[in-house]
């Protein structure tokens, strides 16, 4: 019996037995960065490798699901973070800050994440989220000598923590008036329509995880913290995270809560709404361009939620396939940032990137994809991460859902102003003077990201929409 | 033939990855520019000759599609192209035109000429994937896709205000087109699946129609541009390039007549016939009030984007005038509109090139010393005008004879505005070519070259040939227009 969950939860536990291990031996090398680095990718490649063909079911009494939604999502994770190393690591290296901790934090955060998409009761979800969390609070704060980066560092750990505190809050009322940490016999004992108390914990749960994806009106966090942590550090937790956390929000209302789905379908359609409304106003001021990303991917996540929203299979497979996608092109616009700089300057404002094209095409090409994938235009990746969860908000049969979906899309609309802006200023406008030669890794990324958001995704869709579609019917909505 | 239109479609876009697999990363260069030039002419007349091909093999009596491609895609969407006799000749006038564009941006495009040519070649095969796709969602893709090379022909090569039109066109179509998406989303889970020919055998329920006829209409009246959503119309083509106002005016717009053709007519048949007073009441002010708006114009290309509109206007009267002759006068006046206003502003270029501007109180007097060029610029005018002999004549008479049978007072309205258009087409012609030659600016001006002639003379023959030979088109517009109107009148049971 512990062999079998042993077998079922080894893609975790090849990462905290990596981790551990690279903490050690590091601390016994003489120049461990490298060698740490190559160890934690090798860990977060075995353990996608171990998802994809290992065994499938329950471990640990329903505590912790290996099913094909947590193998969607290991994979993904796996991969979002395993980018992330090198990037990074030339990053840090670059400002004189040569550490092998940074490594053994991204295989705890991914350990985290994995927990989360696999998360059967409600220990198992606070502890993936908690441990993914603490380790992105010190990677925000690991420039320790910049004062923004402490700064985006403690908003983080400070806010975060108000948020589980809500987590914990909702979680604890859940258990109190269901009797039942596993999803599944929380289901069971709710039957039907939560009663007021469940309700009320489950209101503040959904609070706690809207936190986690910066959700509007729970997002005031990330502009700041993505404008002051390191850039390779925002590209790590802007994407592959947030595949969890949104992965965790759907588990919890489909195992936990499948048949109040018209209760918290209202909480879900507000979240969304709000987070488009916000991501796309708010994003029009902004200048800095982490800034923007951190009120586009504010948009973004509202996309999600909307076709979580929809609350049926599709609409959980919607929100994998956009979730995927943004975190390919999110990782691969950090990534042109960590790689431009002038004068030894990173580029970080709009004007900083005034006739890119004209100097560095190539990564002046990789933004435009990047840019016109997030405003939603056809064929690039976001587009079809869009299709998705419009097509499954349009046809899930709830007027409201309909017209909310309508809604969003015209918020797309004001929000292609910014990403025009952005496309506007590289092409347009005469260049300010001789940018910086990229280093190779990143610039390798950023083009590699692009490159999969147009055109190889039109290729690769087949097999994500079988996966996500495998992935949403293991949830178990109909 | 199969594979012929895939062929088509993606070699201008194969072209443009060859231009930016030499030359992209590379400073500019005079004799890397001329490669780009060369390249981009060259895929251009292969696409050409591979849409001369298509429709000398078109088969005129099948009404059908065409040339089918279908391959299984994700999610019950499908790569599926295929071309019917309405979509065939757009393919063709776009193949036709983008050479023409791509040799007049010659000289008078100096600056970033790789990227040019990529956005240019690029637009070439979005434009005519819009023509072939046969799946609702590919059909979007291409629609939209185009938007981005577009946005830059105007924001990089354009005039002074470039970066405003070139907003201004971008969010105005994106606007209108989100609502097309929501309603090819609604269609699709309806319906059950996103094929072309299946949904026009399939029929929603009224209600729906309403909402989606509305909601193409959204997209399709901004893009031809109908009243009053026409305003960005004229801003795009001051501010854009020669080629890019001819691309603009001779084939972006048809997408959207192309569109009612395609979606609203055969899809939503119930609600195509309770808006058809409205789409007439639209055009009818169209036609009549951009006439008047063009006759008050100081600058030579906005006279024409304006008229572009009122053009536009007989084009969507025709449409749902449900009449054959109607039907084949509307496809009949794109392409003729397509012709000629792409000329019209090529020979605001020829002066523009030389002067630098285009105002109009600027010029006078130019007869005296471009003789060839008063008599291009006499022709295309007489073209616009509508002048017996012209293919601007048959499309006019065709559906205003369409519309006068449904709707007599648009056609009255409607023929008003012939006279308008002689009226400002004609003031245009009278103040820039004739009368005394005051501008001392002017004193050196040269005549067309024989470039400019080479640029000119397809543009030449192609007015005069479909002037007195219309039934060229016909012939291989009949069988599917019949099969359209048939099709539609049975559903709304007429």
């Amino acid at each position: 019996m512990f062999a079998t969950d042993l077998a079922l939860a080894t893609p975790l536990l090849i990462l905290a037995g990596a981790a551990l291990f690279l903490l050690v031996a590091g601390a016994y090398m003489a120049r461990p960065d490298r060698l740490v680095g190559l160890g934690a990718m090798a860990a977060l490649a075995a353990s996608a490798v171990a998802a994809v063909i290992g065994p499938q079911g329950q471990a640990f009494s329903g505590a912790l699901s290996a099913d094909a939604a947590s193998v969607f999502a290991q994979v993904v994770i796996c991969l979002g973070s395993m980018v992330v190393i090198p990037l990074s690591q030339a990053w840090f290296e670059r400002r004189g800050i040569r550490n092998f901790e940074f490594p053994v934090l991204v295989l705890l955060a991914a350990l985290g994440m994995g927990m989360m998409a696999g998360a059967g009761d409600l220990l198992s979800l606070y502890i993936g989220i908690e441990l993914q969390s603490l380790a992105l609070y010190v990677m925000a704060a690991l420039q320790r000598d910049d004062a923004k980066a402490s700064e985006a560092g403690l908003k983080y750990f400070v806010l975060g923590a108000l948020s589980s505190g809500l987590l914990l809050y909702g979680a604890s009322l859940v258990y109190g008036f269901s009797g039942a940490i596993r999803f599944d016999a929380i289901a069971a004992a709710v039957q039907g329509e939560a009663g007021t108390g469940v309700l009320f914990g489950l209101v503040f749960m959904i609070c706690g995880l809207a936190f986690k994806v910066s959700a509007a009106p729970f997002h005031m966090w990330t502009p700041d913290v993505y404008e002051g942590a390191p850039t390779p550090v925002v590209a790590f937790f802007a994407g592959a995270p947030k595949l969890a956390a949104m992965l965790l929000f759907a588990r919890v209302l489909a195992e936990a809560f499948p048949l109040a789905a018209d209760q918290w379908r209202q909480v879900l359609i507000l979240i969304a709404l709000a987070s488009v409304a916000v991501g796309a106003l708010a994003g029009l001021a902004q200048t800095n361009l982490k800034r923007l990303w951190a009120y586009s991917s504010i948009a973004n996540v509202g996309y999600a939620v909307l076709g979580l929203a929809a609350g049926t299979a599709a609409g959980v497979q919607a929100m994998l396939v956009f979730m995927a996608l943004y975190t390919v092109s999110v990782i691969g616009f950090f990534a042109c940032l960590a790689a431009l700089s002038r004068n030894g300057r990173p580029l970080e404002t709009l004007d900083d990137m005034a006739g890119l094209f004209q100097q560095r095409p190539w990564l002046g090409l990789a933004l435009t994809v990047f840019a016109l994938s997030g405003l939603g235009l056809p064929p690039f990746a976001g587009f079809w991460g869009k299709y998705y969860v419009f097509m499954a908000a349009v046809n899930a049969g709830d007027p409201i859902l309909l017209w909310s979906a309508v809604a969003a899309l015209l918020g797309s609309v004001i929000a292609a102003f910014y990403y025009l802006r952005l496309v506007k200023v590289m092409w347009f406008d005469p260049p300010p003077g001789e940018t910086d030669r990229p280093p190779v890794e990143a610039g390798a990324i950023a083009v590699g990201a692009a490159v999969f958001t147009f055109p190889v995704v039109l290729g690769l869709m087949p097999l994500i929409d079988r996966y996500a579609a495998a992935a949403a019917a293991a949830l178990g909505l109909g | 033939m199969t594979g012929i239109l895939s062929l088509i479609t993606f070699a201008p876009a194969i072209g443009a990855a060859l231009i930016l697999a030499l030359r992209a990363g590379r400073p500019a260069s005079p004799q890397g520019d001329d490669l780009a030039r060369w390249i981009a002419f060259g895929t251009s007349l292969v696409t050409l000759g591979l849409s001369v091909l298509l429709t000398l093999r078109f088969d005129n009596a099948n009404p059908g599609f065409q040339f089918v491609e279908d391959i299984p895609w994700f999610a019950g969407l499908h790569y599926r192209m295929g071309v019917d006799g309405i979509s065939v000749l757009f393919v063709l006038l776009t193949a036709f035109l983008t050479p023409i564009c791509i040799a007049a941006s010659w000289k008078s495009v100096e600056n970033r000429v790789t990227s040019y040519m990529v956005a240019f070649l690029l637009l070439e095969a979005l434009v005519i994937g819009v023509f072939c796709a046969l799946d609702l969602v590919l059909f979007y893709v291409f629609f939209e896709f185009g938007l981005a090379p577009m946005f830059l022909i105007i924001g990089i090569w354009g005039g002074k205000r470039r970066v405003y039109a070139a907003f201004k066109f971008f969010l105005y179509t994106l606007l209108g087109s989100v609502l097309m998406l929501a309603a090819v989303l609604a269609m699709i889970g309806a319906s059950g699946t996103s094929s072309i020919p299946d949904l026009m055998a399939f029929r929603f329920e009224p209600w729906m129609q309403t909402w989606l006829w509305l909601a193409f209409f959204a997209s399709f009246a901004v893009k031809m541009p109908m009243w009053p959503v026409h305003t960005w119309l004229p801003d795009a083509h001051v501010e854009a390039p020669t080629a890019g106002s001819v691309i603009l005016a001779g084939i972006l717009l048809k997408m959207g007549g192309y569109g009612f053709l395609r979606f609203s007519l055969p899809m939503f048949p119930d609600a195509s016939q309770a808006f058809a007073p409205l789409v007439f009441a639209l055009s009818a002010i169209a036609i009549v009030y951009t006439s008047l708006v063009a006759f008050r114009q100081t600058d030579i290309k906005k006279l024409i984007a304006y008229s572009s509109v009122a053009h536009m206007g007989f084009v969507t009267m025709g449409i749902f005038s449900f009449d054959v002759v109607g039907v084949q006068g509307a496809i009949f006046q794109m392409l003729s509109h397509g012709i000629i206003s792409g000329a019209l502003f090529l020979c605001v270029g020829v002066v523009y090139d030389r002067m630098h501007t285009r105002e109009i109180a600027f010029y006078g007097g130019l007869v005296k010393r471009m003789p060839v060029y008063a008599a291009i610029f006499l022709l295309f005018t007489m073209g616009n005008v509508g002048l017996p002999g012209t293919s601007g004549f048959v499309g006019e008479i065709m559906t205003l004879t369409g519309v006068y049978f449904s709707s007599t007072w648009t056609a009255l309205a409607a023929t008003t505005g012939v006279i308008l258009s002689a009226v400002y087409a004609l003031t245009l012609y009278r103040r820039v070519i004739f009368g005394e030659m005051t501008n001392p600016a002017l004193a050196d001006i040269t005549d067309v070259n024989l470039r400019e002639i080479l640029i000119f003379a397809p543009l030449v023959v192609a007015t005069l040939w479909l002037g007195f030979q219309p039934g060229l088109v016909f012939n291989i517009t009949a069988s599917s227009v019949d099969g359209l109107l048939d099709a539609f009148r049975t559903a709304v049971g007429k």
